[in-house]
């Protein structure tokens, strides 16, 4: 692979059943291209994290992948509240999911730090009342 | 082992098949979705009672083999196709959730 391969989704923010589909599509690619599985598998963990937060919080934004030779770029964009206190939002176990939506077994407060978890770099740019960009890089 | 022998158990029922041949790494209980995301372990045996589509999001994602619905939890049709598709198995089982994971770790995995 010589050349950057960019994918992009628009995530719809109404419909939380169908979260999930953009991760899974950027796993499937990454598998037809012959990336290592562990790489895949930190890849699809820390968007689909993010793609349920943009669901749960955002209503919804845009996700590009780029994957390059030696590492897969994420950027997830928002237009939605914004972060107010990141330190807090990184904790494990800080949440502020709506109670239906920790009915169906999210909103544990683990999505950040999850995302941080499984990436080799995360920048987090957001304003309040505006919007959030996460920026993710798995190297390899 | 390989899923067919969990496929086999008495008290499970196949809902879908999923890839019988595939090699059984664990058997993995938990019910929140954001802890299956980081820990469920690849090639595994997930026992839930949490029978959503998101379950089947996650469940591909983290790369689990199969999926056991505890408790006599169903999974609607179009998950079930989702499943299907990913090749993931989900079976279904009136068992309590460590029951059932008890059956599967002496079928086989140590």
């Amino acid at each position: 692979m010589s050349e950057r391969l960019i994918f992009t989704y628009d995530i719809d923010g109404g419909d939380f059943t169908r979260a999930g589909e953009a991760s899974s599509s950027v796993k499937n690619k990454l598998k037809m291209l012959g990336v290592n599985s562990e790489v895949i598998r930190r890849v699809a963990i820390a968007m689909y994290e993010g793609e349920i937060n943009m669901v749960i919080h955002a209503d919804g934004g845009r996700i590009t992948v780029t994957v390059s030779d030696n590492d897969i770029v994420m950027v997830l964009a928002d237009k939605g509240p914004g972060i107010p206190d990141i330190e807090k939002a990184m904790q494990e176990g800080y949440s502020t999911a709506r109670p239906e939506v920790r009915s169906l077994g999210f909103g544990a407060g683990m999505g950040l730090p999850n995302m941080k978890r499984y990436t080799d770099e995360m920048q987090i740019d957001t304003v309040v009342g505006e919007g959030t960009v996460i920026t993710m890089k798995v190297a390899f | 082992m390989k899923l067919q022998t969990i496929m086999n158990l008495p008290d499970c029922c196949v809902l879908s098949e999923g890839s019988p041949d595939r090699e059984i790494t664990r058997v993995f209980c938990c019910d929140l979705l954001s802890i299956a995301m980081s820990r469920a372990p690849s090639g595994s045996v997930w026992v839930t009672v949490m029978g959503n589509k998101n379950t089947v999001a996650v469940a591909s994602l983290t790369d689990t083999a199969c999926i056991v619905l505890a408790e006599g939890v169903s999974m609607d049709a179009d998950s079930l196709e989702k499943a299907s598709e990913e090749g993931i198995a989900v079976l279904s089982t009136e068992l309590p959730v460590f029951d059932m994971a008890l059956r599967i770790y002496q079928a086989g995995i140590a």
